[in-house]
């Protein structure tokens, strides 16, 4: 049994997730800001009585910055060490069965992508990279301090 | 075999904790057959488990054991002080032997052969003499309750899954009552509320543990630790049956531990000089906990020497943690208080008991961090008695809401001090050096915008903010400026993700009511991050704050008026309402004096004799305490003044005060404090409060007392304020307040003192209540 993708797009770019470690998508409306967290943090939100840390995808990979003033917002909610967040992406594509293991891309990515790349998976149509959810969530700026 | 292993490390842990306390019980009764038979039953047990498992050191030791216990069963020897001493030390090796293996490690190469040797029975001479045969049953009266082990862990889940349903309800019922469903639903939803209100109940007591389970090493510890030092020490633990939330339980042992500690070394005095002093040669030791709203409160009394506040503040002087000039200026309690400064300690000599560099600090900060409050008192010579108050459980926090723009934040009410208006009149604020300083009611405090601190924008000016003033855990106070104060809620607080918890400003986070998550403050965290230096710098400012007040006269501003007959007079003008006139027909005779009728209300009236010729205008002043009001007719109103001058009193209580000076001239001071008392004290006033007076000054008063004060329905005022009181609570010592003919209640804080000087040891909150009910009722 291969591993489940779960495709979603981040900065104009599709990316896989492993859908294992994807709880459920989740529309976001309201945003509560953290004032001083890390800049990909983008607030917190409540899911069914549970507080979710918001992360900002395109922050997160410093690829700019998702507006979230407004509007509703498509998140994969994941849950890393006991706390759950919500990945804020452009939009939820498909899922997907990965037809091979990740492997190494040897092309040179973006600084971002690079932090989080777990490799790239081959798919039915297209090759997708595999992004690392934790390191997602830990930040390019946490990581480069 | 890893299952069996953990089983038998369990098991043994259990035992050990419920053995500390029998085995003294033991040697206090040799001849106790059934304390014996559990620690016989130990040994017995860790003796048979270890042939299983091949652990020799520790069969060898549990055998040698069993042996001298079952030569004490059969009643071939006698208990002795060397023979429990010598099972202690067996046991406690096993302990440490069932730590090891618990570790997952091989136990250690080492020789027992000593303690083994000190089981032997002889050593010291003792000669066995065979002691009556204890005949009897021994009655197993206690049935081992049907239990399983549990992970913790687990516990935690369903925990947090139930607080998830509570909140999950908050959220349907608030759903329900914005769509009226039917009634059949409000039903079903009720019932559903009522259940998942019931397993909060019970999730929450299986996480509560005994205090018991703190208590019990107790008195072995205290056992141990008195005859090392060649004391002796009676311990009496009360209370073990409270509940605690295990969490809580583990945050109290180390702090706990230590104040015992502390108070058998330092505390308590040998039996010489404790003879010489007149008291029993026995010291005494009583650790009670009990439950008090949703506090735990944890008593440490000794009868000891007590803490030396003098000694204190030498010490701390000589430290240079106080300058001596303030230093002379602390009251008792805040000499105590000197004892949580890190770096103090009083013992005379460091012993390895205690003084081993962790202090009183330590315990102070460790209990803060719980949300709890250390308390100290003592009498020199007398004693000492230390108070810990703990919340019930960690994960449900008072809290305050504020906000700042749109955002609503929460701050743990345990931190917070006082809340105060940043226009009010006790408040000055000024930028000193870029840096806020906030002068409230003569303190000086370090003042931060919440809005700088979290770089928001913010549209409100300082002066128009409300200041929270908070005491994280350490002891020193800043003010915190923020846009506004909303409630006052209980909140389940959960840990917030790590990226927000690297801020240092978070605690947590939670759910408000309308189910959008809040973010809990750490106010200690808000400090480091607004630049706020926590140290130092708050003792002198409570140094300060009890300094005599300036003696620079304050003015009191009045108002000069003529009376109908003539004389010069001037009344307080804050306790002038308005001026009114009146017509003659509004003024009447009634039940036995002169009243007027204004609008709805008929006031007395005072300042007249009789009633005004028909026709006439009455010119009256409103006077009003607060709660009542009365009448005052005039002349003519002469001027706006104020007193500078010296108030030479009347020599008669009466409607003039005394004689001052204004503007030159004499002028007579009303006293409206008698008015009001001639005039509406007989008048049956249903709904007047009665009034009690407070030192403004005495932060204890203003408090602690002060809650009970109003509970028992008094309204306070201040040293300062012009009312008449009905009621005066002045701490023991302090000067009579002039000129009040009025009861007054003296509290002193010593427990001990004679209580024919007619004072009330300031916690009796018996006596006080007594004595507020019986002025309250007088009054009314």
């Amino acid at each position: 049994m291969n591993q489940l993708l779960l495709v979603v797009t981040i900065g104009g770019q599709q990316v896989a997730l492993p859908a294992s470690a994807v709880e459920s998508v989740v529309e976001l409306d309201t945003l509560i800001p953290v004032p001083r967290a890390p800049a990909h943090v983008a607030g917190l939100s409540a899911l069914r009585s549970r507080v979710l840390t918001v992360i900002d995808c395109m922050r997160a990979l410093e690829l700019g910055a998702t507006d979230v003033s407004d509007g509703i917002h498509e998140a994969a909610v994941v849950e890393l060490d006991g706390h759950h967040y919500a990945l804020l992406v452009d939009s939820v594509e498909d899922v997907v069965e990965a037809r091979s293991e990740p492997a190494p891309l040897r092309a040179a990515m973006g600084r971002g992508w690079e932090a989080v790349s777990l490799g790239l998976v081959e798919t039915g149509a297209t090759p997708l990279l595999l992004i690392d959810v934790a390191a997602l969530i830990e930040g390019v700026e946490a990581r480069a301090a | 075999m890893d299952d069996l292993i953990a089983d038998f490390v369990a098991e043994c842990r259990e035992m050990l904790e419920s053995l500390g306390g029998e085995i003294v019980a033991w040697e206090a009764q040799p001849e106790d057959r059934s304390r014996l038979d559990s620690i016989f039953r130990f040994v017995h047990t860790v003796k048979g488990n270890c042939g299983f498992f091949e652990f020799p050191r520790l069969e060898a030791l549990s055998h040698a054991a069993e042996d001298a216990l079952a030569d004490v069963r059969a009643g071939r020897r006698q208990a002795d002080g060397a023979l429990v001493s010598a099972v202690l030390a067996v046991i406690d090796r096993i302990g440490e032997m069932v730590e090891v293996i618990a570790a997952g490690e091989s136990l250690p190469e080492g020789d027992d052969a000593k303690l083994i040797q000190g089981l032997a029975p002889g050593a010291d001479g003792s000669v066995a003499v065979p002691a009556a045969a204890v005949v009897g049953e021994v009655k197993n009266a206690s049935v081992a309750p049907r239990t399983i082990r549990l992970s913790v862990e687990l516990l935690d889940r369903v925990m947090s899954g139930v607080s998830d349903m509570v909140l999950a309800r908050n959220e349907l019922a608030r759903r329900l009552r914005d769509n009226a469903a039917d009634v059949a639903v409000d039903g079903a939803f009720e019932r559903l509320s009522g259940i998942i209100a019931e397993m909060r109940d019970a999730i929450t007591r299986t996480r509560m543990q005994r205090i018991e389970n703190l208590f019990v090493s107790l008195p072995r510890m205290v056992r141990d630790l008195s005859a090392e030092l060649g004391k002796q020490v009676l311990v009496d633990v009360e209370g073990g049956d409270v509940e605690l939330d295990r969490e809580m339980i583990e945050m109290i042992r180390d702090p706990l531990t230590h104040i015992v500690r502390n108070a058998v070394d330092h505390g308590i005095e040998g039996p010489a000089e404790r003879l010489k002093a007149g008291k029993r040669e026995i010291g005494f030791l009583s650790v009670s906990a009990r439950q008090s709203g949703n506090q735990i409160l944890i008593d440490i009394c000794d009868d000891g020497r007590g803490i030396d506040g003098k000694r204190l503040v030498e010490k701390a002087v000589a430290a240079g943690l106080i300058e001596a000039a303030d230093a002379v200026r602390l009251s008792p309690a805040q000499q105590f208080e000197l004892m949580f400064e890190a770096g103090l300690s009083t013992a005379a000599q460091v012993t390895n008991i205690s003084g081993r560099g962790v202090g009183m600090d330590v315990v102070r900060s460790n209990i803060e961090r719980i949300g709890g409050v250390v308390e100290v008192d003592s009498r020199l010579g007398v004693g000492s008695r230390m108070t810990l108050r703990v919340p019930l459980t960690l994960t449900i926090i008072p809290a305050l809401t504020v906000s700042i723009g749109s955002q609503h934040f929460a701050i743990p009410r345990s931190a917070i001090e006082e809340i105060v208006r940043a226009n009010g009149d006790s408040v000055t604020l000024s930028q000193l050096g870029g840096a806020g300083v906030a002068t409230i009611r003569g303190r000086r405090v370090p003042e931060v915008a919440l809005a700088d601190i979290l770089e928001l924008p913010s549209s409100l000016s300082d002066e128009q903010r409300t200041l929270v003033v908070l005491r994280p855990g350490g002891g020193d106070v800043f003010a915190l400026a923020v846009d506004k104060v909303h409630d006052h809620e209980e909140l389940v607080v959960k840990p917030a993700a790590p990226a927000v918890m690297a801020t240092g400003l978070y605690a947590g986070t939670t759910l408000a009511d309308d189910g959008s998550p809040i973010l809990l403050f750490d106010p200690a965290g808000l400090a480091r991050v607004g630049g706020v230096k926590l140290e130092g710098q708050e003792r002198v400012g409570r140094a300060l704050e009890t300094a005599p007040v300036t003696s620079e006269r304050v003015s009191v501003p009045v108002l000069l008026f003529r009376t109908l007959d003539g004389a010069r007079r001037a009344v307080r003008l804050a306790t002038v309402d308005r001026i009114e006139d009146v017509s003659a027909a509004a003024v009447q005779w009634a039940a036995g004096q002169l009243r007027v009728q204004l609008g709805e209300a008929i006031l007395p009236l005072g300042g007249c004799d009789a009633r005004p010729a028909h026709g006439e205008k009455l010119r009256m002043f409103r006077l009003s305490d607060g709660c009542t009001e009365m009448g005052l007719a005039f002349k003519e109103v002469i001027d706006m003044a104020e007193i500078v001058g010296e108030i030479v009193p009347a020599e008669v209580p009466g409607e003039v005060a005394g004689v001052t000076l204004i503007g030159g001239e004499p002028a007579e001071l009303v006293d409206v404090h008698w008015l009001f008392a001639r005039h509406c004290g007989t008048a049956g006033q249903g709904k007047r409060e009665a009034v009690c007076r407070l030192p403004t000054d005495d932060a204890w008063m203003q408090n602690m007392l002060r809650p009970i004060v109003e509970a028992a329905g008094y309204r306070v005022v201040g040293t300062d304020s012009e009312e008449p009181a009905d009621l005066v609570i002045a701490a023991e010592g302090s000067a009579d307040p002039a000129g009040e003919k009025v009861p007054t209640i003296r509290l002193r804080s010593d427990p001990e003192a004679p209580t024919n000087d007619g004072s009330i040891y300031r916690y009796d909150r018996a006596g006080l209540m007594t004595a507020l009910k019986a002025v309250g009722g007088g009054v009314r």
